[in-house]
């Protein structure tokens, strides 16, 4: 490398003079080295936010914040009213969402003809594009405000719609992937097309879809601002009763956040730490094991 | 893309079955769901706001007071604050974002490249609520008495740069922004910039090129429109950002005089007084709010797509 680099300069030196020849590598090492700097930029932040949520977070992160709900009265007690609302709405707004998302995705990929097929893609993707909070807001026009009740169903419908073009699109590329000749060799056999699209495609394609809806499912978890008005939060514990408010993780660390109080702060480092940890650990088993190809 | 045209076209002479129809015609339920949910959201957000745009009219844009105990809403302070907050953010991630994907495209030996492009997609997995709880604890107070001050002191005399640095406002809401919005930028760059045939690499470099004159003058002419597209996209999603800006912007419903002001964005207009906000008018108009924003960050999102999609093809820009 250095050799050809001192070869190149020494042309260049001869066509445009030396010094213009010392200056275009003078020039090339210091943008090298500020790409390189830029790019450590890009990882110091991330860095920086695991270590504080993991230094204030961690030692805020005992049993009772996990078990034990808000006290009714002053300060103390836990989060489990949060642990809990996220463990029923995000698996409801998942039930909602993968199965849509993936016949939906299979209608795309499979029968529909490509003018129809590019009209339903670019809708998933500008509902990507729109800001959660705005889905908070059309979820509240016809889940909340004709029953005057902030409610969980609500919440999980928003959270749904977040996750919805997030799997459909996962599925749909791997449905892409999966080879035509398996699908001729199915249909050859005389196994009806839906039979062959069940069994044969959606099996194949099935590793791709679960990482799709894997991430969406950890992205919804962090989803705040659709919940906003929609479950709104709750200092309540509440299990299993959809048309009233619940908390959620996110709205927790959110509201604590807000107080000025000390103890609840800590709380709400504790939440973040739990909610990072859970996030985090679904986007690493999912990605790492389909990254080293990707990258290639 | 050869692969889904042949299967549609074997496959929809075998629908003519019955169980193949009503599959067919299932899944297409499902696919136009999020059609219906799009074309829904700006109904909807609409007609929820008639009220107000029809008592202000285009004043509503204009209007520098927003007061719901006046029943006066202008909604000025908010486009100020957004448009200003995510104008920072560019100003910051677009230069990082750009240089960052140069790195990992061009530059960076392969033991370098993927475990650096694993941690930018990790930046994007941490939510938003997180990075406002940073943002509020750590990074305010940080960017207070360092940056802040230090661009307080030397910048003080221009009127922007005035006001005092207190790690609460627009500043500190553009850089967690800027964070924020730095994945998008970066992994679609590098999209864009990996789908540069190498034959424009190869040419330039027999030309004699050092490598960064290879960069800007074959490869970044090429992938232009799709870096321009990544941006738009970053700034799309700076615009819409909710829960980090929240929490760090100050909630201040005022037109900002420096760029050390506590602020606030339209989102988190929306996000702090929607849920109190009385039926009628007030709520009218906090919807008002939400369809510009809507109506901004989907044309900003459909221009971008177009720009990605002139260089990568359709397909590279989901994230």
């Amino acid at each position: 490398m250095a050799a050809a680099v001192a070869a190149r300069a020494s042309i260049s030196d001869r066509l445009t003079g030396v010094s213009a020849g010392r200056r275009r590598t003078t020039v090339d090492r210091t943008m090298r080295t500020l790409s390189f700097v830029a790019a450590l930029l890009c990882v110091v932040p991330l860095g920086a936010v695991l270590v504080f949520v993991a230094a204030k977070g961690l030692p805020a992160l005992s049993l009772d914040l996990i078990t034990k709900g808000p006290k009714a009265l002053g300060i103390g007690g836990g989060a489990a009213n949060a642990v809990l609302g996220t463990l029923q709405m995000v698996p409801i707004a998942a039930l909602l969402a993968i199965p849509s998302g993936v016949l939906g995705a299979i209608y795309v990929a499979e029968f529909g003809d490509r003018r129809l097929a590019r009209i339903v893609r670019f809708c998933a993707d500008v509902l990507v594009g729109i800001p959660s909070i705005l889905i908070g807001i059309f979820v509240f026009t016809f889940l909340v405000l004709p029953f005057k009740q902030f409610n969980a169903f609500a919440g999980s419908v928003a959270l749904a719609i977040i996750m919805l073009p997030v799997v459909m699109r996962t599925t749909e590329e791997s449905l892409h992937l999966v080879p035509n000749s398996l699908r001729e060799a199915s249909l050859a056999l005389g196994v009806p097309m839906w039979r062959t699209v069940l069994s044969v495609v959606l099996r194949t394609g099935l590793p791709g879809i679960l990482t799709g809806s894997m991430l969406a499912f950890a992205r919804a978890m962090g989803e705040t601002a659709p919940l906003l008005f929609t479950a709104l939060g709750s200092r309540l514990i509440n299990v299993g009763n959809l048309g009233q408010p619940m908390d959620a993780l996110p709205l927790f660390i959110y509201t604590n956040a807000r107080e000025p109080i000390e103890a609840l702060n800590e709380q709400a480092w504790g939440a973040a730490a739990l909610l990072l940890l859970v996030v985090l650990f679904i986007n690493i088993a999912v990605r790492a094991r389909s990254f080293g190809r990707r990258i290639g | 893309m050869t692969a889904p045209s042949t299967s549609a076209a074997r496959f929809g002479r075998s629908a003519s079955r019955v169980p193949d129809l009503v599959f067919r015609l299932g899944t297409g339920g499902f696919a136009w769901v999020v059609v219906g949910i799009v074309v829904l959201v700006g109904i909807l957000l609409a007609a929820s706001s008639t009220q107000v745009f029809e008592k202000f009219g285009l004043s509503f844009l204009t209007g520098s007071t927003w007061d719901p105990v006046a029943a006066v809403y202008g909604a000025l302070p908010f486009i100020v604050g957004t448009l200003l907050s995510s104008f920072i953010a560019i100003l910051l991630a677009a230069p990082i974002g750009i240089l960052t994907a140069i790195f990992l495209a061009e530059l960076a030996p392969r033991r370098v490249a993927v475990p650096l492009t694993f941690a930018v997609e990790l930046l994007a997995a941490i939510p938003s609520v997180v990075y406002g709880l940073w943002g509020v604890f750590i990074l305010g107070p940080f960017l207070a008495s360092t940056v802040d001050a230090w661009l307080h002191g030397a910048l003080g005399w221009i009127p922007i740069f005035a006001g005092t640095p207190d790690g609460v406002g627009l500043f500190s809401a553009g850089v967690i922004l800027t964070l924020m919005i730095l994945p998008t930028i970066v992994a679609i760059s590098r999209d864009v910039i990996t789908a540069v045939p190498d034959s424009q690499r190869e040419a330039m470099l027999a030309l004699g090129a050092t490598r960064w004159e290879m960069i800007t003058k074959s490869v970044l002419p090429y992938a232009r429109s799709g870096v321009y597209g990544a941006v738009i996209l970053g700034l799309g999603r700076a615009l819409g950002e909710t829960m980090a800006v929240t929490m760090v912007i100050g909630n201040r419903t005022a037109l900002p005089k420096t760029i050390f002001d506590s602020s606030q964005t339209i989102a988190s207009q929306i996000a702090t007084t929607f849920s109190e906000a009385g039926a009628g008018l007030p709520t009218s108009a906090l919807i008002g709010l939400g369809l510009v924003l809507l109506v901004t960050t989907m044309s900003l999102n459909i221009v971008a797509r177009l720009l990605v999609w002139r260089v990568a093809g359709p397909g590279t820009d989901r994230r």
